[in-house]
């Protein structure tokens, strides 16, 4: 079946190579509908993304998304998952990392290897709670800042929210709405002082202090 | 699922006087004037606002109703619409431009989502625009039709031309207390019940 399909050739290829030069790294590939699977190391993940963005043979310099899966099944890892695209060769390979959900959820960021990755990665933290290390900028995107009830795609979590409607209700109209963005976003400089200490902090870390 | 009576802060202790012949005359004119003046500051979040801007547009023409002046600055409306779904994120906003509005004010809630959450019953979405702001008439439909807004705009004019200057808590801010709420706890669990083929939500202690 594989040999009719020259889509899955050359990801036969990619997988190969990947094997060869990162056998610590590549756990397992499948192919399901028709996409090349790879389930590679949380270790070794980085340099295998970085190294099939870079090599002359590969290039996928297009992350087309990045997010999590939680299975119903508990016995089945969290996975980061990478759908890349290289334009140049109209490929496309799915890079998987599995992680013990009940582990800490913390995976090297990709920003470095792709810029598009910054908002994805920050919607992966905010709903699933994976931590991205290396991201310069890692806060809630669709959840306002200060969120407190957990992360809500993660399978844990009630459809409801644990708490009631009143309490969130309050949490809600507790917030300052104009003290929960980036200086670059909206330049109000003046709600900077409203800002809890550590989204402070971030923002001087990432270099977003008031002049 | 009752509604729950206005919060305790609003005060009851004013002078009222009788209404009496010049008193229903004044408020006759004064409440012909605002009813057909409406200045509406439209909230659209969702699908809502596209049935609302089709209302607007020349084909239904709420400028019949005397709503000629879309106002996007609270501080020059009178009638709040929220258009669409109201999540979480977004109560802070709606209440700030409430509390902008000047008195007299009134607000429309506009389809299901913003009068009771709609479909949207999880973790991010308000059930009910009335647990954040007080409100005067709910539009029902998913979306509405134009021609059910138009209805809606003119129960709130029946409305209007039923206020009275002798009943000075008409005027009364609303505001959020010192519990961070506008309304009791239990009202807000009790008008956010789950309903349906539904299961079970937490409870203020």
């Amino acid at each position: 079946m594989s040999g009719a399909q020259p889509d899955l050739v050359a990801a036969n290829a990619t997988v190969q190579a990947l094997r060869e030069r990162f056998p610590d790294g590549f756990l397992r590939s499948l192919v399901t509908s028709g996409q090349m699977v790879v389930y590679v190391a949380k270790q070794r993940a980085h340099d295998m993304l970085s190294w099939l963005q870079q090599d002359p043979a590969q290039r996928f310099d297009y992350l087309t998304d990045l997010t999590c899966v939680e299975y119903r099944d508990r016995e089945r890892p969290l996975e980061v998952v990478y759908q890349l695209r290289s334009l140049a060769r109209r490929a496309d390979l799915r890079v998987k990392i599995p992680l013990d959900p009940d582990g800490p959820l913390e995976v090297q960021s990709v920003i470095d290897i792709w810029m598009g990755a910054d908002w994805v990665e920050r919607e992966a933290w905010d709903m699933f709670g994976v931590r991205f290390k290396g991201h310069p900028d890692l806060r809630r995107i669709l959840m306002w800042e200060g969120y407190a009830e957990g992360f809500p795609l993660r399978k844990s979590f009630p459809l409801r929210g644990h708490w009631s409607r009143a309490e969130q209700t309050r949490q809600a109209l507790q917030t300052n709405p104009e003290a929960y963005y980036s200086l670059e976003e909206l330049a109000i400089a003046e709600a900077y002082h409203e800002l809890p200490a550590d989204v402070r902090d971030r923002l001087a870390k990432a270099g977003k202090v008031l002049p | 699922m009752g509604l729950s009576p206005l919060p305790e802060a609003a005060p009851t202790t004013h002078e009222t006087i009788s209404p009496n012949w010049i008193t229903t005359r004044l408020d006759f004119i004064a409440n012909w004037g605002r009813s057909n003046s409406l200045w509406p500051m439209p909230f659209g979040t969702a699908c809502c606002a596209i049935e609302y801007m089709a209302t607007a547009a020349s084909r239904f023409d709420i400028a019949r109703f005397g709503m000629e002046r879309q106002s996007f600055s609270p501080r020059q409306a009178d009638v709040l619409i929220c258009a669409g779904r109201l999540p979480f994120k977004l109560a802070p906003v709606i209440r700030r431009i409430w509390d902008q509005m000047p008195q007299p004010k009134w607000c429309i809630s506009m389809g299901a989502c913003a009068s009771s959450g709609g479909i949207f019953d999880n973790y991010a979405m308000v059930q009910g625009i009335d647990t954040i702001i007080p409100v005067d008439v709910y539009v029902p439909g998913c979306p509405p039709r134009p021609e059910g807004l138009l209805y809606g705009i003119m129960l709130l004019q029946k409305k209007i031309m039923g206020e009275t200057m002798v009943d000075p808590s008409l005027r009364v801010e609303q505001l959020v207390g010192p519990d961070g709420l506008f309304r009791r706890p239990s009202a807000i669990d009790e008008i956010s019940e789950p309903f349906g083929n539904s299961v079970h939500q937490t409870r203020s202690g």
